[in-house]
């Protein structure tokens, strides 16, 4: 076989697997989604192959018996509410994250590896077992309330299932460690010689916070949160199980459609709005990466 | 830190007062504790003037960061006092001490400028932002490197890294400047010249500098005044020319420069100098220490280009038993008998490998006070 003659070929060649790969585990997916979200429901599952846009108007609007159009905003309100609630998570991560991941960098080798392996080890169960215990945590008769009732402190149910906030501590349970080891990874490379020149030039606690650990941290900060934001945005567990299905999230809607509503190209739609919602996170955060080297290099 | 009393103000710099700096009493250092402790530093004091350029030298792990450490801030005394300029600052935290460090990997802020490295001490300490700048430019310039204000730290070679941790050190216009074995990880060419720009730094600043080192050259060309360390413990202080002309005891001799011990027995003492002997028929006049008397055995050190060789034969005459050319001089081991050896520098003033070879017999003079006698 003779080699492929140009550079660039060669490139292609050296490239070849990981293209296949993605192809088939990445675009060949998203085509048939984009595809099956611009074709009619078989109400038996799958879809009729005839196009139509019914689907994506069907986000936004009720068809009403007489074919006139709705508004409806019940999708709307759920896709706000997927994005009010993955954002909560994500700053929930990062303070709770962020003090974790210093701490680890501040122990010993021997105790920082236990202790990232401690932070990994919730991944080795199944989600829904994990967001499940929060149940037996919130629910009316739950390790919380039920101590409170026996000791009269409370008479009522406080109400923790089923709410916003039940969803945000399942999300942030969920999700923490992915915040926690991006930036734990780029503490860690951090000099701390550093903060010592800082303290060395007058900088109290806080300023070394702000002025040189931050801003060194960054890098991770934006990653943990990228990888927080995107997965608690279409989550489904958490909002079923913590939601209780009252408060669906974007995630649970998709589900919803491909399992018991049978409607397919609703829930390729409303997955390609959430795919948009992604990217559009992706690049706020990539222009933001942008601009902040930017005005280093300009300053 | 509002008050900024404790800050030199411009008209002062040039001011030479002989106020004592820096003043250690009785510091002790222990990290650790139990049986793992490991004293630091043990029972050391030391005064350190205004406007001196202050070497702390020794060994690693003789106690010289330690002490610096301590007196920047970042660790506290297990025992002892530290006093700057009259007040006590053991218990204050780094930030609140007028003093500035020179790291020894420069320690420089990769994600700002030169520029903003150099003005991070004025900011935290709430200059105006033109003030910062001009003070900024102006600290440049004294590093002569105005042209790199925009540049990024990595994206400056490790001479000018050093210019700039210098310069950012310098900003602030501390009390004293500590600067931590700044020119070991510079080449010895750039070592050289910095050497001299340190000094040249200190005289125009006036400001007191407390260099740490374990190089034995860099000390005795920069400093006004060498404490020589060893086991957490002060060996020494003096000039350069104490230190090296004067060693107080065996370890002063044996770190600075070369030396030869020799065993000597003191025949007789007239007004403090001793006449000393050694046993391979050698003898010297040098100052008595540690009240020795007539008869007692001391140490001798004697400096090996302080021994002139001549042509001889016969009883006064030694072997050599080598020969190293070295360059500018060559190194000779002259056999004394008994296994005792002494090493001699003879500068080679003429071209060729040396005066001598390997078996020739020499005759020993030696100048005045070649020889010093030690403390045990």
């Amino acid at each position: 076989m003779q080699l492929p003659r140009s550079a660039e070929q060669r490139r292609l060649l050296g490239l070849a697997p990981a293209l296949v790969t993605i192809g088939i585990f990445m675009v060949v997916p998203m085509f048939i989604l984009l595809v099956f979200s611009f074709l009619e429901a078989d109400p038996y599952g799958g879809v009729e192959p005839v196009f139509s846009l019914d689907a994506y108007v069907q986000i936004l609007y009720e068809i009403d018996f007489d074919d006139s159009l709705i508004f409806n905003p019940i999708y709307l309100g759920i896709i706000w509410r997927s994005v009010v609630l993955a954002l909560v998570a994500t700053v929930g991560c990062l303070i709770l994250g962020f003090p974790v991941a210093y701490f680890i960098t501040r122990q010993d080798a021997r105790t920082q590896n236990l202790l990232l392996y401690l932070i990994t080890l919730p991944f080795w169960t199944n989600q829904l077992v994990r967001v499940y215990s929060w149940i037996l945590i919130l629910s009316q008769d739950g390790v919380i309330e039920q101590p409170l009732k026996a000791a009269g402190v409370i008479d009522d149910s406080l109400g923790m299932m089923y709410t916003n906030g039940a969803i945000t501590i399942g999300l942030v349970y969920s999700y923490l460690p992915l915040m926690v080891l991006p930036i734990y990874a780029s503490l860690e490379k951090l000099d701390f010689r550093l903060i010592e020149a800082a303290h060395d030039l007058y900088a109290n606690r806080l300023k070394v916070m702000t002025k040189i650990i931050v801003p060194l941290a960054m890098s991770g900060i934006l990653a943990g949160c990228i990888l927080v934001f995107v997965p608690s945005l279409g989550a489904f567990i958490a909002p079923d199980l913590l939601g209780g299905g009252k408060k669906l999230m974007l995630g649970s809607l998709i589900q919803l459609q491909f399992a018991s509503s049978r409607n397919w190209p609703f829930g390729s739609a409303i997955a390609i709005c959430l795919l948009c919602l992604v990217m559009a996170a992706l690049m706020i955060q990539a222009r933001s990466a942008a601009r902040r080297r930017a005005m280093e290099e300009s300053r | 830190m509002g008050d900024g009393s404790l800050f030199l103000g411009e008209g002062e710099l040039t001011g030479s007062d002989a106020a004592t700096a820096l003043s250690v009493r009785n510091v002790v250092k222990t990290f650790g504790s139990g049986a793992g402790a490991v004293t630091a530093l043990n029972d050391v004091s030391v005064e350190i003037q205004s406007n001196e350029f202050f070497t702390l030298l020794g060994p690693s792990g003789c106690g010289k960061t330690t002490l610096l450490r301590l007196t920047a801030g970042f660790e506290q005394p297990t025992d002892g006092e530290i006093f700057l300029f009259g007040e006590e600052i053991e218990n204050l935290p780094p930030h609140e001490r007028p003093v500035n460090t020179v790291f020894q990997h420069y320690a420089l802020f990769p994600h700002m400028t030169v520029a903003e490295n150099i003005g991070f001490g004025l900011r935290m300490l709430k200059w105006s932002p033109p003030e910062t700048r001009s003070r900024v430019s102006e600290t440049l310039a004294l590093v002569k490197m105005e042209e790199f204000a925009e540049r990024k730290p990595n994206q400056l070679s490790g001479g000018q890294q050093q210019r700039i941790a210098l310069a950012r050190a310098l900003a602030p216009r501390p009390k004293v400047l500590l600067l931590d074995e700044p020119l070991s990880a510079l080449d010895l060419k750039l070592r050289q010249a910095m050497r001299h720009e340190l000094k040249t730094l200190q005289r125009e600043t006036g400001i007191t500098f407390i260099f740490v080192t374990h190089d034995q050259e860099e000390a005795l060309t920069m400093s006004d005044r060498i404490a020589v360390m060893s086991a957490g413990l002060i060996q020494q202080i003096g000039s350069p020319l104490d230190i090296y002309e004067r060693p107080h005891n065996r370890f002063v001799a044996d770190f600075i420069g070369d030396t030869n011990f020799l065993d000597a027995r003191i025949e007789r003492v007239t007004k403090d100098v001793a006449r000393c002997s050694t046993a391979g028929g050698l003898s010297f006049s040098t100052p008595v220490v540690d009240g020795h008397g007539a008869g007692d055995t001391v140490t001798l050190a004697v400096r090996p280009e302080r021994i002139t060789l001549s042509k001889g034969a016969g009883k006064t005459a030694f072997p050599v038993e080598d020969a190293t050319y070295l360059g500018t001089d060559t190194s000779y081991r002259i056999g004394l008998g008994d296994g005792a050896f002494l090493n001699v520098r003879d500068q080679n003033s003429e071209a060729g490998t040396g005066r001598f070879v390997s078996g020739d017999t020499v005759k020993l003079a030696f100048s005045d006070g070649a020889a010093r006698m030690l403390v045990d």
